[in-house]
């Protein structure tokens, strides 16, 4: 992966002491100069963590100045995502049942709806660039959350996880079969290929991903972020696979969106019932953040739709 | 945590979690192999992949979920 185009003179001095493999500089950046160049400056912090740039120093991951920079733009994040939270709700009754009715009451915009219905193969193939920024990374991010947790909630995300890597066969690791959609519609499916005209409101939902799962403290973000995922994914993603039908466009996008439509219907209820529900027996403490980390989830998928119903000219 | 893990799991309202490798027969004697580490069976009879499950029960009514 290269690094992007900067957007702005914060991200623009990053990338600088990124490539002179000095991370000293970094310690005297400027302020970000507005919401976009802070998230593409922190995406590409926690790219390190992930592929990393092929023209930067594997060693700057952990640069104590970088780290810093990265502190700093994490917990600008973190507080502004807690600040669209407005706390757990309470409820009667067991966690699961009260996790899943808290979902179906969500309402949102639904950009699955819109491809299922109406988009053009532009606007889908524009979705998917954006959408190739995490799927290209997909289930990397709780990967980090595994050796941070109780022992029925590790055992049950690894099982999880184990689904999502394909189970032991690379042709079937989720990743790769987004890959291989993205090459079918004449897309490319290099890691970051589509980063330059990635929208804030798509970084910011990466950036959330890797905050939470980087985290210890964020176990439960994680996970809650994780469980909602997966429970408003099934029907999402047979809607997307019958519009990717209806404008005739590549199969193998199309069996990756199938394939979602039945492992998700299992991993939602791995991830609420096996994972979310032992951690929080073992650990209660981290239940206020599985709430946060759900609310967290449904609410940033809700900014990347109505960036692109907008864009699109869609009431959504 | 020595108490064994169950391999069948009835999720309220929803599908039939199923560890491990199992032949599944469905309404028509079909018989699907499973093809993952933890499988979802179908219990509310709406799915569209059956015998699989594919979250149709959380859009049916409540009455008529398993």
């Amino acid at each position: 992966m290269h690094l992007p185009k900067p957007r702005g003179a914060f991200s623009e001095q990053l990338f600088a002491a990124l490539l002179s493999g000095d991370p000293t500089t970094a310690a005297r950046l400027p302020g970000p100069e507005a919401a976009e160049d802070a998230a593409l400056a922190l995406w590409c912090l926690y790219e390190l963590s992930y592929r990393g740039f092929e023209e930067v120093d594997d060693r700057l991951e952990w640069a104590p100045e970088l780290v810093a920079v990265r502190r700093g733009l994490e917990d600008d994040l973190e507080d502004r995502l807690r600040s669209r939270w407005s706390g757990r709700p309470a409820y009667d009754g067991d966690f699961a049942t009260a996790f899943f009715a808290a979902v179906e009451r969500h309402e949102g915009p639904s950009l699955a709806r819109f491809v299922q219905r109406s988009a053009t193969a532009d606007q889908v193939m524009e979705l998917l660039q954006a959408r190739s920024l995490y799927h290209l990374k997909e289930s990397d991010p709780v990967a980090f959350s595994v050796p941070r947790l109780p022992v029925a909630a590790r055992a049950a995300l690894m099982e999880l996880q184990y689904d999502e890597y394909g189970g032991g066969r690379p042709e079937r690791l989720h990743a790769h079969l987004f890959a291989e959609g993205l090459a079918a519609l004449g897309l490319d499916a290099t890691e970051g290929a589509y980063l330059d005209q990635t929208p804030l409101a798509v970084l910011e939902q990466n950036n959330a991903m890797s905050l939470f799962g980087l985290h210890r403290r964020l176990r439960g973000a994680s996970l809650g972020h994780l469980a909602a995922f997966e429970a408003t994914s099934s029907g999402p993603c047979r809607r997307m696979a019958r519009g990717l039908e209806r404008l005739a466009l590549a199969p193998e996008m199309r069996a990756y969106y199938e394939e979602h439509v039945e492992a998700d219907a299992v991993h939602e209820q791995l991830a609420v019932r096996l994972i979310c529900q032992p951690l929080i027996e073992a650990e209660p403490e981290t239940e206020d953040d599985v709430w946060f980390g759900a609310f967290s989830c449904l609410d940033l998928e809700d900014r990347v739709a109505h960036h692109y119903l907008d864009r699109w000219g869609e009431s959504a | 945590m020595s108490r064994p893990t169950p391999d069948v799991v009835l999720c309220p309202g929803g599908p039939m979690l199923l560890r491990g490798e199992h032949l599944v027969m469905d309404d028509d004697g079909v018989e699907h192999p499973t093809t993952r580490p933890i499988s979802a069976v179908c219990r509310c009879g709406k799915s569209a992949t059956k015998p699989w499950c594919d979250g149709t029960h959380k859009v049916i009514p409540e009455r008529l979920r398993p």
